[in-house]
């Protein structure tokens, strides 16, 4: 009798289609007036020898059909979540709600990708104004009025003795009188200015980043070797650089830097005009009359500085031919980095 | 500079290939910017060594068929002479001689050359023909054909020395260098010159004939001569004046090798004198100029003509060589005769004594001057020159009397005159060579590596430099830089030297080993780059404007006349848009607006940038650093997502940017109406931070918006003191608890009068609700028909918390109470049912 209830309920289990009906059979055969209480309500009925054994049977069949009903529940469960899982699809491939970050313009993101490179070689940022000294920008740089190197920058004047600067420069003066007689390394990001007309190559405000490491073995090979390895993180890790002699009135030796093209590999292109090389910038070992202006004394100490801007770089990097898009803030541009 | 390097072999032996040498040349500082081949492999049009040969013009005979043809044989090495129909003007009178013995390019069958009848350059290849019955299968080029020149009007003759069955690309190809010369540096502006840094560079020696021309051709040197009376009346200005005299000279055409090299060179020949002074000044890098020696008067009384240099009287005239008028001021140096100026020293000879085809005797001029004022006088006037250029750079004064010679030599050599024996040459600013005291130990400080000693005294004898050892402190040198080598006075001078020369490609690459220098926080920067990052975060786009404005636009912001004298103005500005220094970010932000609504509909930008105040007794000006905003277009870019937000950025909007950079900096701003022209009267606030006003914020006056011709829509603004701003930031901060009782919420609607500021209201909740109320959120405001006229209604939620128990309603109740009663109070709120 026992096994024919059980067979019976575990066909009505399996047959069960959903919740409803799972409750229903669950109600049937195992609520409080369902078959399997009343089977144990007719133990009455039995000879009393009978009883405890019958009783036994009854609740393991209550057991095993709560198991089976728990493990049937788990099936339809589910199945109909699937189900209404289905019926919720939606479109994945209309546009999000609009939201979220503007975009820093590609001369800070380039400051921020030097400024980390250079943290990483212990430079730190110190920053120096926009308008200057003449004898900041030229004087204290070795190049006293009337010198010929000054013919290099074309000056925006603002009187006498005051100009925009035209490079970062005259900062090398001021972080040395600032920090005598700490060694120094630091890196002078800033704004500069150039009396030119503004064309595809030339912007009259541009930014520049010097670099200044002042110490007491600071040496040529220490400025190669520092001027790679940016290359090389700025860049790509496999970049060649050359280094070759030039002048600048506030360093001797003057050499500047340059690095295979990365858009021919030192092939011949377009852009490095077809030698192969791009200049990364001009450096050299810190003049003693500039280490002396600063306050420290050449025979003791020794450095070196580097400049370069900072717009070419991105150019090279980015395919941009036009240095007008920098500062024509044309969001359209500034919104691709 | 214009360097060909067949002129360079003249005075160093070559063995490298022209980019090869052009790298070593540019490594050690004289940067070889381009090559141009001409004629030699990998030029535009390579000469073919087999198919383009010097050849000899034997005899010319006349055409059957065509009488302005010709058919010239020409012995070209081949097995026979060939004959070819040809045509040039200068063929043409020659018909029916032989003996001819003239030298010509031949280009046999299958030579490439330009066509010289294509209207764009293009090449083609020689192929036998038939002319009027006629076979030829070569021909005699002219200069456009070889890509010499655009001169197709005759053939190209050669010299006459030129080696008949040579390759012409043996002959006169070439390779010319384009050198960058970095620095002021006379003594790299001539082919000598560069020939010393290559001789030095290549580990060879430098061929000194024609620096040596005094030892075969000697003369005397005297400061006075028969044949000119020289005075320098002014010698800070000009350190050593020379004259040479050479007579009776035949002015003509100079010939084809020194045109050739001059033209090479840059330069376009003009006669055989005038030439050689060129010649000479791109060999030695000394200028020359030639005089009529017949047109240079004497002064009053006296029989010589006269040279004499000084310093021009204010107002004085001449006009120069380039027939301008020029009028001097009195430090411009000029060179006078007896009767007034004949030059401006260094610069430009004048008119009236150039050399004419009818000059016979010359006077030369090889002087040296100085070369600040000779750079001031050209600035002035407006005038450079390949003289000027060089005595701008300091030209080494010993040169002055080789050069005289060298050129009076040629000069008779071209142009068949005789050489005055004598040359007249005053020499006030003699210098005595000064030795600099060298240790060698000095270039492995400062190169960081270890050159050899006799390396250092190698490449340093290479340049030229004298090199002994110091008598009392062994090991040290005593160095003397050459008399052309003005620029090197210090040991660190010679280090560099010995650098260069040595070549930075052997440079091994170190990485800083010296003491790290203190490192500090920078708050400056990270402050800025964190109120970036939160703006950018915001959805705002950042630009950087130009710091040179238009005084105009600032005006156009103050609805009033910029006033000038507020402005640091730049002296000599590109245009009137960028010539005052700015004062406030906001008009190039404008400006940048409007340039972007033409294409988007949408613009949502920030800058951060300095402005630049005049301070009163201070050179420098001050220059804060500015916070920019402006914001304009719907608040959410168009989509199709239900319940977007499409109206237009309002006060509020740019008000919740900035309370999020306030959060974000976790600053505390107070708000507060504001005052300022460009902005709308009464959607204008100002920012309170740490007690201190720091900027303003609003809707954009429209007429400002009007006057930078911005569209009629609301438009944002807000221009900060980043530096006041962030002086309160980064204050240390200390973590309050966090509680873990539940909060209890509480709604308090309250009708105020319609000009109650929401802050007051605010305020006044969060001091009586102190020390359990936590938060106090508006979240409706109401005026209209329920609630009467002239008032408005304030829905705040409230939050209690306390740190320790769960609080109960009876402490809510009385706090609320509390709360209700203040307000009745000090505002006449009344709570709304």
């Amino acid at each position: 009798m026992l096994d024919q209830l059980e067979q019976k309920a575990r066909q009505a289990l399996d047959a069960t289609p959903d919740s409803d009906a799972l409750a229903a059979w669950h109600r049937h055969y195992l609520g409080k007036k369902g078959a399997a209480t009343q089977m144990l309500r007719s133990v009455s009925a039995l000879p009393p020898e009978e009883r405890p054994a019958f009783g036994q049977a009854v609740n393991r069949l209550k057991r095993a059909l709560e198991t089976a009903f728990e493990a049937r529940q788990a099936v339809i469960q589910r199945q109909e979540m699937e189900q209404q899982l289905a019926s919720g699809a939606i479109d994945v491939t209309l546009s999000g709600r609009p939201t979220g970050p503007g975009h820093l313009h590609l001369t800070t993101q380039t400051l921020r990708q030097i400024y980390a490179i250079f943290a990483g070689m212990g430079f730190q940022v110190y920053e120096a104004p926009d308008v200057e000294t003449d004898e900041l920008n030229f004087g204290l740089l070795n190049m006293p009025p009337e010198h010929p190197a000054r013919d290099m920058w074309d000056t925006f004047w603002i009187g006498d003795q005051v100009l925009l600067r035209t490079h970062t420069s005259p900062g090398q003066i001021r972080v040395m009188r600032e920090r005598y007689p700490e060694p120094i390394r630091v890196i002078l990001p800033g704004k500069c200015y150039r009396y030119e007309q503004i064309t595809a190559r030339a912007e009259h405000q541009f930014y520049q980043v010097e670099g200044l490491a002042v110490g007491r073995g600071i040496q040529m090979t220490d400025l190669i070797g520092t001027l790679t390895e940016f290359a090389r993180r700025f860049y790509e890790p496999d970049r060649r650089i050359r280094i070759r002699g030039s002048y600048f009135p506030f360093t001797e030796p003057s050499i500047e830097a340059d690095m295979d093209c990365i858009l021919c590999n030192g092939k011949g292109c377009r852009v490095c005009k077809y030698s192969g090389w791009l200049e990364v910038c001009g450096a050299g070992m810190v003049h003693p009359v500039v280490l002396q202006n600063g306050g420290y004394d050449p025979e003791e100490w020794s450095g070196f500085a580097f400049g370069f801007g900072v717009e070419r770089p991105a150019m090279v990097k980015y395919g941009i031919d036009d240095i007008r898009y920098f500062y024509g803030n044309d969001l359209r541009f500034s919104t691709q980095f | 500079m214009l360097v060909p390097v067949s002129w360079l072999r003249e005075y160093v032996e070559i063995q490298l290939p022209p980019h090869e040498l052009a790298e070593r040349l540019t490594l050690a500082g004289l940067d070889v910017e381009s090559i141009k081949l001409i004629g030699l492999p990998g030029a535009e049009l390579p000469w073919q060594p087999e198919k383009i040969l010097v050849g000899e013009l034997l005899a010319v005979h006349p055409h059957p068929d065509a009488d302005r043809l010709v058919l010239a044989e020409v012995d070209y090495g081949g097995p026979e002479p060939e004959v070819v129909v040809s045509g040039p003007p200068s063929l043409l009178p020659l018909r029916g001689q032989s003996g001819l013995q003239r030298k010509v390019v031949f280009a046999l069958e299958g030579a490439r050359l330009w066509d010289p009848y294509a209207a764009e350059p293009k090449i083609k290849t020689l192929k036998a023909t038939k002319i009027r019955g006629v076979a030829s299968r070569a021909m005699v080029c002219s200069e456009k054909e070889l890509g010499l020149s655009d001169e197709h009007e005759d053939i190209i003759y050669l010299p006459d020395d030129a080696p008949v069955g040579t390759p012409l690309v043996d002959y006169l190809g070439d390779a010319v260098f384009d050198i960058d010369i970095k620095g002021p540096f006379a003594h790299l502006y001539s082919i000598v010159g560069v020939a010393r840094e290559t001789a030095a560079l290549l580990g060879t020696a430098l061929r000194r004939d024609v620096l040596e021309v005094l030892d075969r051709h000697p003369a005397e040197l005297t400061p006075t001569t028969d044949f000119i009376e020289l005075e320098i009346a002014d010698p800070d200005l000009c350190s050593r004046y020379t004259a040479a005299f050479i007579r009776g000279v035949t002015v003509g055409p100079s010939p084809f090798w020194m045109q050739t090299r001059l033209r090479r060179a840059g330069m376009r020949p003009i006669n055989n004198i005038v030439d050689v002074t060129n010649y000479v000044m791109l060999e030695l890098g000394q200028p020359l100029h030639a005089f009529d020696y017949h047109v240079l008067r004497p002064r009053p009384g006296e029989e010589r003509p006269a040279i004499v240099v000084r310093r021009a009287r204010p107002g004085e005239r001449m006009a120069t060589l380039d027939r301008v008028q020029r009028t001097f001021d009195g430090e411009m140096l000029l060179i006078t005769d007896g009767g007034g100026p004949v030059a401006v020293a260094g610069v430009m000879g004048g008119l009236d004594s150039e050399v004419e085809t009818k000059t016979e005797d010359i006077l030369l001029e090889s002087a040296n001057f100085d070369f600040l004022n000779v750079r001031r006088t050209s600035r002035l006037l407006g005038l450079a020159s390949e003289a000027s250029l060089r005595f701008g750079r300091q030209v080494d004064p010993e040169l002055t009397v080789t050069a005289a010679a060298r050129a009076a030599h040629l000069m008779a050599e071209l142009g068949g005159g005789t050489v005055v024996p004598v040359i007249g040459d005053v020499y006030p600013g003699r210098h005595a060579p000064t030795a600099i005291k060298f240790d060698p130990a000095e270039a492995t400080r400062i190169l960081g590596i270890e050159v050899p000693v006799d390396t250092i005294t190698r490449i340093l004898a290479s340049l030229e430099f004298q090199v002994a050892e110091d008598n009392q402190r062994p090991g040290i040198l005593q160095v003397t830089p050459p008399s052309h080598r003005p620029d090197v006075t210090r040991p660190v001078d010679l280090v560099e030297e010995v650098a260069r020369i040595w070549g930075y490609d052997r440079f091994p690459t170190t990485l800083l080993r010296d003491e790290l220098p203190p490192q500090r926080a920078n708050l400056r920067l990270l402050g800025a780059e964190r109120v970036r990052d939160i703006l950018a975060g915001c959805g705002l786009d950042e630009v950087i404007t130009y710091s040179l404005v238009d005084l105009e636009d600032e005006g156009n912001l103050l609805q009033t006349e910029a006033n000038a004298g507020e402005y640091l103005r730049v002296i000599n500005p590109l245009s009137a848009e960028r010539s005052y220094l700015r004062r406030t970010l906001l008009p190039t932000l404008l400006h940048t607006a409007r340039e972007n609504l033409r294409f988007l509909e949408r613009v949502n930008i920030f800058e951060i940038g300095a402005v630049y105040l005049p301070r009163k007794g201070e050179l420098l000006p001050d220059e804060p650093r500015r916070l920019g905003i402006v914001m304009t277009g719907p608040r959410e870019e168009r989509s199709w997502l239900p319940g977007q937000d499409r109206e237009a950025v309002g006060f509020y909007t740019l008000k919740g940017v900035t309370e999020a950079l306030l959060k974000g900096l976790g600053l505390e701003g107070v708000f507060e109406p504001g005052a300022h022209a460009a902005f709308h009267p009464g959607r204008c606030a100002q920012l309170q931070v740490g007690g201190e006003v720091v900027g303003v914020m609003g809707e954009i006056h429209p007429a400002v918006r009007e006057a930078f011709d911005l569209p009629a829509q609301p438009l944002c603004a807000l221009e900060l003191d980043l530096d006041r701003l962030l002086a309160c930031w980064g204050a240390p901060r200390t973590l309050e608890p966090l509680s873990t009782h539940p909060p209890v919420y509480e709604d308090l609607a309250l009708v105020v009068g319609q000009e109650t500021p929401a802050l007051q209201v605010r305020d006044l909740i969060a001091q009586a609700g102190q020390p359990l109320l936590r938060s106090v959120t508006l979240f409706d405001v109401y005026c209209g028909e329920q609630v009467a006229a002239g008032k408005k209604s304030l829905a705040y939620r409230l939050t209690y918390q306390a740190d320790d128990r769960t609080l109960t309603d009876r402490e809510v109740g009385r706090l609320r109470e509390k709360i209700i009663r203040r307000l009745e109070r000090e505002l006449g709120a009344v709570l709304r049912g």
